[in-house]
């Protein structure tokens, strides 16, 4: 333990952390929440898998494997992808890296917190008392008017933690425009932050209309106003519509906060400034407008016009250029760098190669011809698995990693974190890399039993899954371990460049006693003095 | 713009200068996503009439266009006296702000007044979606029509009523003499927020109300 | 070679290899610049690696505008090509040739009713001629469900309240799966079936009646679409107003597909959606200079007898009259006297 005093013990007592309006024990709110529902979400993966080991639906009954996905679906989607980053590094490391002694609106944040959890109670209880089984994408009619489960509460759930992540978009923008230390100008701040400012305004511009959509889906099935049903004169593709003007770019709210902390990792690990700075920067922006521009790839198959199909499909090709831009970049600042190791590393370096197969496949998914084959297939469920898991989740773990020293005071243990990203990496391709195929084969999603011939490929993957699952457990156990018996941490035990590692591990409640002045560019590793290691 | 400098101002800021621009902003990113809320709606109004133009000229003849537009200039109305309170406040004038936070509260009710006596109507009518909806005309459409007034207005009066539930915090406020030339955001702010929901009918009014009415 | 692996499905239609060729194509794309990035990233990272204890002050190398423009063209060039090669074949799967035979497909929980225009029905099988274009009409009757063959690469959603088409021509014998492939509830990897070739002679006897297969459900022979949508009309009382020179109701004769003034000056065109449409809800698009007086049909007829309805009332105005058992290129299908598809 520290002798000094530090946010994790400049008071004690439960309601010290549930009134607390410190941005970095709201981030560790979040962290415990954010993690249950993880947990959760993934032993309905697990039930899942378990199913397809065979061709027939012999462990779960029909209902209850739908409800297992569609909360599966639900979960990790809207109560672990979409907060994870922000939430839990975002709100810890924003105002530190900006020099600031908070967000600009802490009670807010504090409030994000508890609509959270307001909006995964409602969730929880229609999980508990009998389940949805709509998909996470709840279409229409069967939403409104078929499906006889725990419809309204599940987008109750959702439209309520929706509210989460608007505030704290609000709070992030505000926060970056105006609580920047002096000398801080924008092309100054770390990638980290310009990712978090990209997200947030998807999270102020898109989260209100899934809002507005799943409002109308539980008013809907409630009074049968017909909106959505065609049987009343509604239109059903309307819901589509409005469903994934916000799902596309929630997309890209689940992965830009994860190539923010991408970027953070390879230059630290590699000692050296990135490469191409300013695209990087613009790229996450130009990612977020763009974004918004191409949801209708999801409705190719609808009925949709050609028209609309093929202006869909060209934006969407135009929006992974971005991202490709990111990926040569970080690339190219390996090059006569000196590359370290560390777990987080091994995560950043998964990252490069499982998003650059996840987005290489979306191109698959945007060629109108190709798609019409694979469209709802598990092609598709590879796909974006790949970027969420092999993407998203795999930056988390990485960001995790890196900045644990500095939420909480101690060091994880290396060789077991090393051995654990590993088996992260193998045990994922080897669930994800099969249905690639199974979908090309032509296995539809949400079977729930399956034609014989696709049962190698389900096998191969339920062996991955559980790889998968030994990879994530011990994290959990480690980190865990680490609180009471890793070695204490340095204030900077990466020697790596920001305004975060200037403080002390664990920091105070006020970050800096003096606001610091900048006079550098980001990643200034070429000027630095040589740091002292672990 | 007036001094701050003399006001307190939370840990995370500079100045009070520093709290207001920061708040400021704020509020201008809330209601950007506020207009992507009621953005859903605007979309599915759109939809449906370019689709069933008919079925929605018919179904707002059955709107009271009287009743809506008294309901209309009250609403203006309520943003003069708005705009008069946060004046008032910037000058620090006490009396002032407290008149015109009640009138605009006030005016704000008759607003939500009128708009339950619409409401009462139309049950009246049988023109409230559902099982007892009756139409002379493309009864599915109309009801899609109505479904679409009472979900808008019905979000509209929702954050009305918000925006009385703030103005009485800041009247007991203003009373206590909390706002003046040092200190006014909150009011200010408020006012952002009443004159967006005061737009959201202008849009809402000719929409709803005025469908091929000549 | 793949297929024989496992590895892909049979290639049975006349896209198939052309939808493969461009699988082909993105695969190796993907596969240089996956090599190629891997590469590069296992190739920089060992031979720059950190010695144990060592300290390198590393060069400060900002970023190269020429090699941000390079790798921003030449991914976008080869987007364009996907894009392009993509689209070209979309709209081969959207336009069904004018000689297309005509197959009505209605999805509801949990099965595919299939109705061949000649008057054969089937339950989740769908018995096709080798060597023929063949157009299919889908609807729902409930939720959306999707037509999907893998050995054929094609796939369409089914969605209730419109129709929604989609095409294909086999090119092998055999017998394919057909899957839904939109969530619809309880039984939704129940919903599967079979497509079966046949060769033109074999199916030809199939449709008139001859059981030898087995499998099917339904009627053998029976009455052709067009006439059990005669009887509908006439059992309905359509005629009661819409004849010629009535002023209840408009002409039907040849209105298919020609363009129509509603109340408020508008024109539409009367496709099938109009018409289906008109029958169910008739206020909804009511053409100019008629009273609203026909009484809504929603709930007295199934959608496979709107499907009925609309080909007799396609009939009326073709010249074409067809006997039982064959199907005249073009005429008798919802769609004759349309060229396009749904757009």
């Amino acid at each position: 333990m520290t002798s000094t005093t530090n946010y994790l013990n400049a008071d004690y007592g439960i309601w010290s952390w549930l009134l607390t309006k410190d941005h970095k024990r709201i981030a560790i709110l979040y962290l415990i929440s954010i993690t249950f529902m993880f947990v959760l979400g993934g032993l309905f993966a697990l039930m899942l898998r378990l199913e397809l080991l065979t061709p027939a639906g012999d462990l779960l009954a029909a209902d209850t494997y739908n409800k297992f996905f569609t909360m599966h679906g639900i979960i990790m989607v809207f109560f672990f992808l979409v907060p994870s980053i922000p939430a839990v590094l975002g709100n810890f490391l924003i105002p530190m890296m900006i020099g600031a002694r908070d967000l600009a609106f802490p009670r807010l944040n504090l409030a994000s917190w508890y609509i959270y959890i307001f909006g995964a109670a409602f969730t929880l209880y229609a999980v508990v008392t009998g389940g949805v089984d709509t998909g996470w994408t709840f279409y229409t009619p069967y939403s409104t008017a078929v499906a006889n489960t725990k419809v309204i509460p599940a987008a109750l759930g959702i439209f309520i933690s929706g509210f989460s992540s608007i505030l704290t978009g609000l709070n992030f923008i505000v926060t970056i425009h105006r609580m920047r230390a002096p000398g801080l100008t924008w092309f100054r701040l770390p990638l980290f932050i310009w990712a978090h400012y990209a997200t947030s305004i998807i999270f102020i511009l898109g989260t209100p209309v899934i809002a507005i959509t799943v409002l109308l889906l539980a008013v809907e099935r409630s009074f049968h106003f017909g909106i959505f049903d065609p049987a009343l004169g509604g239109d059903p593709i309307l819901f589509q519509h409005l469903f994934w003007f916000y799902s596309h770019p929630a997309v890209y709210i689940m992965i830009l906060p994860s190539m923010g902390i991408i970027s953070e990792l390879i230059t630290c690990f590699s000692r050296k400034v990135i490469f191409g700075y300013g695209f990087i920067a613009i790229s996450s922006l130009a990612i977020a407008v763009l974004g918004f521009l191409v949801w209708g790839h999801h409705l190719f198959l609808s009925g949709q016009s050609v028209y609309a199909s093929l202006i869909f499909s060209v934006l969407s090709f135009l929006v992974a250029i971005p991202s490709a831009v990111k990926v040569f970049n970080w690339t190219a600042t390996l090059y006569k760098g000196s590359v370290e190791f560390a777990a987080p590393m091994i995560y950043a370096l998964g990252f490069i190669g499982l998003f650059t197969i996840g987005g290489l496949t979306g191109l698959f998914l945007a060629t109108l011809g190709f798609d019409v084959h694979v469209h709802d297939t598990y092609f598709v469920v590879a796909h974006f698995h790949y970027i969420m898991v092999g993407g998203a989740l795999m930056g988390y773990l990485g960001g995790i990693h890196f900045w644990w020293p500095k939420m909480t005071g101690r060091m994880y243990p290396e060789w077991p974190a090393r051995i654990a990203a590993a088996i992260v990496f193998l045990g994922f391709n080897l669930t994800f890399f099969p249905q690639f195929i199974a979908g090309y084969l032509g296995m539809p999603r949400r079977y729930h039993m399956y034609p014989p011939e696709f049962q190698v490929l389900n096998v191969m993957s339920t062996a991955g899954a559980t790889i998968l699952g030994v990879g994530y457990l011990l994290p959990l156990i480690y980190l865990m371990w680490s609180l009471r018996y890793g070695k204490v941490a340095p204030a900077n035990p990466w020697g790596a460049t920001g305004l975060e590692w200037q403080t002390p591990s664990p920091p105070p409640t006020e970050n800096f006693p003096v606001t610091p002045i900048v006079t550098e560019e980001a990643y200034a590793y070429s000027t630095m003095r040589e740091p002292e290691y672990v | 713009m007036s001094d701050h400098a003399a006001h307190s101002y939370q840990h995370q800021f500079d100045s009070a200068e520093h709290q207001h621009s920061a708040a400021q902003l704020g509020m201008w990113v809330f209601i950007a996503q506020e207009i992507l809320f009621f953005g859903g709606l605007f979309l599915a109004y759109t939809v449906y009439r370019y689709a069933y133009p008919t079925a929605f000229a018919q179904a707002s003849h059955h709107l009271d266009v009287t009743l809506g537009c008294f309901n209309t200039a009250v609403l203006i109305g309520s943003s003069l006296t708005m705009a008069l309170a946060v004046h008032g406040a910037q000058l620090g004038q006490r009396w002032t702000q407290v008149i015109f936070l009640v009138l605009t509260m006030v005016l704000g009710a008759v607003f939500l007044g009128v708009k339950a006596v619409e409401y009462g109507h139309k049950f009246h009518e049988h023109l409230v979606p559902g099982p007892n909806f009756l139409f002379d005309g493309d009864v599915r459409h109309a009801q899609i029509f109505f479904s679409l007034y009472f979900v808008m207005t019905g979000l509209h009066a929702l954050h009305m009523i918000i925006g009385i539930g703030i103005l009485a915090v800041l009247t007991f406020q203003a009373a206590r003499g909390a706002f003046g030339v040092g200190y006014y955001s909150p009011v200010e702010l408020t006012g952002l927020y009443w004159h967006f929901v005061d737009i959201i009918w202008i849009f809402l009014f000719p929409l709803l109300y005025l469908i091929g009415r000549h | 070679m793949l297929e024989r692996l496992g590895l892909m499905p049979p290639q049975a239609s006349t896209v198939a290899g052309q939808v493969d060729l461009l699988y082909a194509f993105l695969l190796l794309v993907s596969a240089f610049f996956s090599i190629l990035i891997a590469g590069a990233v296992i190739g920089l990272s060992i031979k720059y690696r950190r010695r144990p204890g060592e300290f390198v002050r590393t060069p400060h190398i900002h970023g190269s505008t020429a090699l941000e423009i390079a790798w921003s063209i030449i991914p976008f060039g080869i987007t364009m090509i996907m894009f392009f090669w993509g689209a070209h074949l979309f709209i081969t799967l959207k336009r069904p040739p004018d000689n297309a035979l005509q197959v009505n497909v209605v999805g509801r929980q949990w099965m595919w009713k299939v109705q061949h225009l000649e008057g054969r029905r089937e339950i989740n099988e769908l018995h096709v001629p080798l060597g023929r274009p063949v157009k299919v009409t889908l609807t729902s009757e409930d939720v959306i469900h999707s037509f999907y063959v893998p050995a054929f690469r094609i796939k369409q959603d089914a969605v209730p309240g419109r129709y929604t088409t989609t095409w294909f021509e086999a090119t092998k014998i055999g017998s394919y799966h057909l899957f839904c492939a939109e969530y619809c509830g309880t039984v939704h990897s129940g919903m599967i079936g079979q497509v079966v070739v046949m060769e033109p002679a074999a199916y030809q006897a199939w449709l008139a009646g001859d059981g030898a297969d087995g499998a099917t459900a339904g009627a053998a022979g029976g009455i052709s679409v067009t006439a059990t949508g005669e009887g509908l009309f006439g059992q309905l009382g359509c005629a009661t107003c819409h004849q010629a020179g009535s002023v209840l109701g408009p002409q039907l004769a040849g209105l298919p597909g020609t363009s129509v003034t509603l109340q408020d000056g508008s024109s539409i065109k009367a496709d099938d959606d109009y018409l289906r449409e008109s029958i169910l809800n008739p206020q909804a698009k009511l053409v100019k200079g008629f009273a609203p007086v026909m009484p809504t049909f929603k709930g007295q007829v199934s959608e496979e007898q709107l499907l009925a309805l609309i080909a007799y009332i396609k009939s009326l105005g073709s010249s074409a009259g067809g006997a039982p058992g064959t199907t005249p290129a073009g005429s008798g299908g919802p769609d004759a006297g349309q060229r396009k598809t749904d757009s």
